[in-house]
C-alpha cells in the first residue's frame, strides 16, 4: 500500500512539473509568436507605404510611358539592390498619369513595355496588358497594378511600398486605381 | 592487436554500441532483395550527408545578405581556390539527390513496399520527398541572382491568393512588406538550419523502420499481404532463405553510392556550377525568370491554367495530391505486391512519367511567352516578300514593328503564343483577319487603338499573301454570291 502510494505521489509531482512546464513554455511562447509574426504586426505602427518621389515631370513626357525607379521607403542596411523598385509611368496627356506595378499580375514577373504596339507583355507566362494597364490576354485575371499618385512642386510622387500581388490585398489597390 | 582489441572493449563498455551494431550488420534479409534495384535508398542517404559537408563548405564563405550573396557567390566562383568545384558538388548534388529519391519513391510504389506493415515508413518518406524539394527551392534562393528573385514574386503571388490569410502569408515568407534582406535570411534559415534538422529526424525514423521492421521482400506474383499472416510468413522467409545483410546485401549499395558520387563529381567537372546569373536588381527588367529544372513542370502547368480556375487549382490540387499519398498505405495496405498484378500502379506511374516529362519539357522552350526581341531579331523569310505588292511590303513591315512577330511565327521563327501564320489566309477571309487584328480575341489583344486603317489595311493584304502556291485562299461564301449576282 505504501509503495502504491508513494508512487502515486511521485507520479502526482511529476504532473504537477509537467503542468508547471506548460505554463513556462505558454509563458515563452508569446513572445516568439509574436517576434514571428511580426512582418505581419508591424505595419499597424508604422505602415509599409509612404509618399515617395519619382523625380521632376519633365522626366516623363506626355502621350509616352517610361520607366522609372525608387527606393523602398522600409530600408534596411543589407537590402542593397533588393530595395530598388521598377515602375512604369504613363503620361497620358501631359495632366493625367498613371504608375504601374512593374509586376504581372498573374505571378508578379517584371512586365515589359513595347510602345510600337502599346502593349506590356510578361516574359514568364505570356500575359499581355494595353497601354491604360488593363488586361489584354495571357493568364492574368485583372490589370496591372497602379500606385496612387500625386503632384507637389513639379515632383510625380507614388503611394508605395509593398509588393503587389493578386491576392485581395492587391485588389483593394485596383479600387485605387480611379484615385489617381 | 591486442592493444587495439582493448581499447575498443574500454569503448564499447562504456558506449554498449557494439552488440546492437553487430545485429545490424548480421540481420538476415531475403535472398532476392540483394538486388540492384534495392540500391536507391542508401544512395539518397549517401547524396544527403554529401550535401550537408558541400554545404558546410559553402556556408565558410557564402554572406546570407542580399546586398552581399550575390558578390559572395562570384568570390567563390572565380577568386577561392576550388570554390566553384564545391559550388558545383553541391548544386549536382542537389539534381541527383531529387532524382534519385524520385527514382527510389517510384521503386517502393512498384515493388509494394508502401503495404502492411510499412505505411509508416511510406508515410516519412512523402514527408523526406517534400523536404528534398523545399531544400532545392530554399537552396535556389540562396543562389541569390535575378531567377531567385522573381522566383520569390511567383511564390508570393501564389502565397497571396489563399483566402483571407493570402496577405498575412506573403509577409511572413518575404519577412516584410518586399523580396528584400529579410527575405533571404529567411531562407537561409530554412535552407541550413529547419529543414535539415526536418531532414536528419525523418531519415532517422526511416532507417529505423527499414532495420525494425525488414526490407521489403521481392514481389512475387500471387504471394498476397495478409495483416494477420504478413509478419509471420516475412519472419519464416528469412529464416529460411535469408542472408547476412553484411555483406551480402550492402555491397551493392556501398558500390552504387560511390558509382553516384563520382557521377556527380564528374558532373560538375564537366559541366560546372550553376550560376549565379544577373544581380538581384529588380530594377533590370530585361529578364526572363525560369526556376530550376525539377520545378520547370509546375512552371509549365501555371501558363495553362485558365484564370478563373487557377486559385482553386493552385491552392488545392497539391493538397489533394499529397493527401492521396499519405492514404495510399491505407485503401491499399493489403493484397498484391507484385506490379504484374498491379496494372493501375504501372499505369499511374507512365502517365504520371509522360506528363512532367511532357510538362519539363514544354517549360524549357516556353512556347507561350512571347518571344521578347523577335520583332527586332527574327525576319520575314524572304520567300514571303518575293513579288509583292508595296502595300503587301508595307503590310510586312507592319507587321514587324507592331510586334506580331513576337506571338506569331513565320517560317517557324518567332514566338509561339498566337497559331503560326504561314498559311492564315487559308483560315480566314479578308474580313476574319480585319476583324481579329482590330478586335483581338481567342487570346490575342485587340489592335484596333493602336493602328491606323492604312496600316490595318496594308497588314491584313500580307498576311492574304500567307497560303500554299497550289490553294486558293479562303473567302467569304456570300461575298462570292453578291459579286456573281450583280454581274
Amino acid at each position: 500500500m505504501t509503495s502504491s502510494n508513494d508512487v502515486t505521489r511521485r507520479g502526482f509531482l511529476a504532473k504537477v512539473a509537467l503542468v508547471f512546464n506548460g505554463f513556462v513554455g505558454v509563458a515563452l511562447a508569446v513572445p516568439i509568436f509574436r517576434y514571428l509574426a511580426s512582418p505581419v504586426t508591424r505595419e499597424r505602427n508604422v505602415g509599409n507605404n509612404s509618399w515617395l518621389t519619382l523625380g521632376p515631370l519633365d522626366k516623363f513626357p506626355a502621350g509616352e510611358t517610361r520607366l522609372a525607379t525608387y527606393r523602398n521607403p522600409m530600408v534596411n542596411a543589407w537590402d542593397g539592390e533588393t530595395a530598388d523598385i521598377a515602375c512604369w509611368v504613363r503620361n497620358v496627356d501631359g495632366k493625367k498619369f498613371q504608375v504601374f506595378a512593374i509586376n504581372c499580375a498573374h505571378l508578379g514577373c517584371p512586365v515589359r513595355w513595347f510602345p510600337q504596339s502599346s502593349l506590356f507583355m510578361c516574359p514568364c507566362h505570356g500575359g499581355a496588358y494595353y497601354q491604360d494597364g488593363s488586361r489584354a490576354s495571357g493568364p492574368p485575371e485583372r490589370g496591372l497594378f497602379e500606385y496612387p499618385y500625386k503632384i507637389e512642386r513639379a515632383n510625380l510622387l507614388i503611394h508605395a511600398g509593398e509588393l503587389p500581388t493578386p491576392g485581395p490585398s492587391a485588389s483593394k489597390s485596383k479600387g485605387c486605381s480611379s484615385c489617381g | 592487436m591486442r592493444l587495439m582489441g582493448r581499447v575498443g572493449e574500454w569503448f564499447d563498455q562504456r558506449l554498449q554500441l557494439g552488440r546492437p551494431i553487430r545485429d545490424v550488420m548480421q540481420h538476415p534479409v531475403p535472398r532476392e532483395t540483394a538486388s540492384w534495384w534495392y540500391v536507391f535508398g542508401s544512395a539518397a542517404l549517401t547524396i544527403f550527408l554529401f550535401q550537408v559537408v558541400t554545404g558546410i563548405l559553402l556556408a565558410l564563405v557564402y554572406v546570407p545578405s542580399a546586398g552581399e550573396a550575390w558578390n559572395s557567390l562570384q568570390t567563390l566562383n572565380h577568386q577561392i581556390t576550388l570554390g566553384w568545384f564545391i559550388r558545383a558538388l553541391h548544386g549536382w548534388g542537389s539534381n541527383f539527390m531529387l532524382a534519385i529519391v524520385i527514382i527510389h519513391m517510384v521503386q517502393v510504389f512498384l515493388f509494394g513496399a508502401f503495404k502492411f506493415p510499412r505505411e509508416l515508413t511510406w508515410i516519412f518518406g512523402i514527408f523526406l520527398l517534400l523536404l528534398t524539394f523545399g531544400m532545392a527551392f530554399t537552396g535556389q534562393v540562396l543562389r541569390f541572382d535575378q531567377d531567385a528573385y522573381w522566383g520569390l514574386g511567383i511564390g508570393a503571388s501564389i502565397s497571396s491568393r489563399v483566402p483571407i490569410l493570402g496577405p498575412a502569408l506573403v509577409k511572413l515568407l518575404l519577412g516584410g512588406p518586399i523580396i528584400a534582406g529579410a527575405t533571404l535570411s529567411r531562407f537561409f534559415a530554412l535552407h541550413v538550419f529547419v529543414i535539415p534538422g526536418l531532414l536528419i529526424g525523418f531519415v532517422g525514423l526511416h532507417v529505423l523502420m527499414v532495420l525494425k521492421l525488414g526490407v521489403n521482400e521481392w514481389p512475387m506474383p500471387g504471394r498476397i499481404v495478409r495483416r494477420a499472416t504478413y509478419v509471420r510468413e516475412y519472419h519464416e522467409l528469412t529464416a529460411k532463405e535469408g542472408v547476412p545483410f553484411v555483406p551480402n546485401a550492402i555491397w551493392k549499395d556501398i558500390v552504387f553510392s560511390g558509382f553516384i558520387l563520382l557521377a556527380i563529381a564528374a558532373c560538375a567537372v564537366l559541366l560546372g556550377p550553376f550560376g549565379p546569373g544577373g544581380q538581384p536588381d529588380p530594377t533590370i527588367i530585361q529578364t526572363a525568370p525560369k526556376p530550376d529544372s525539377f520545378f520547370l513542370w509546375i512552371y509549365a502547368v501555371l501558363s495553362f491554367l485558365a484564370p478563373s480556375a487557377e486559385t482553386p487549382i493552385l491552392l488545392i490540387a497539391p493538397l489533394i495530391g499529397i493527401v492521396v499519398l499519405l492514404l495510399l498505405p491505407f485503401f491499399a495496405g493489403e493484397g498484391e505486391k507484385s506490379w504484374k498484378r498491379r496494372p493501375i500502379a504501372v499505369l499511374v506511374i507512365l502517365v504520371a512519367a509522360v506528363s512532367l516529362g511532357t510538362l519539363t519539357h514544354l517549360g524549357q522552350h516556353t512556347p507561350w511567352s512571347p518571344v521578347m526581341d523577335a520583332w527586332s531579331g527574327e525576319p520575314i523569310p524572304s520567300e514571303y516578300l518575293k513579288n509583292r505588292t508595296p502595300l503587301e511590303h508595307q503590310g510586312a513591315l507592319v507587321f514587324q514593328s507592331k510586334q506580331c512577330h513576337n506571338c506569331h511565327s513565320l517560317g517557324g521563327e518567332g514566338g509561339k503564343r498566337g497559331p503560326e501564320l504561314d498559311q492564315v489566309a487559308v483560315r480566314l477571309t479578308p474580313d476574319q483577319l480585319v476583324r481579329q487584328v482590330i478586335q483581338g480575341g481567342g487570346n490575342m489583344p485587340a489592335y484596333g487603338k493602336n493602328l491606323s486603317p492604312a496600316e490595318t489595311t496594308a497588314l491584313v493584304k500580307f498576311l492574304e499573301t500567307l497560303h500554299p502556291a497550289g490553294q486558293a485562299p479562303a473567302q467569304d461564301a456570300s461575298r462570292a454570291i453578291a459579286e456573281t449576282d450583280q454581274h
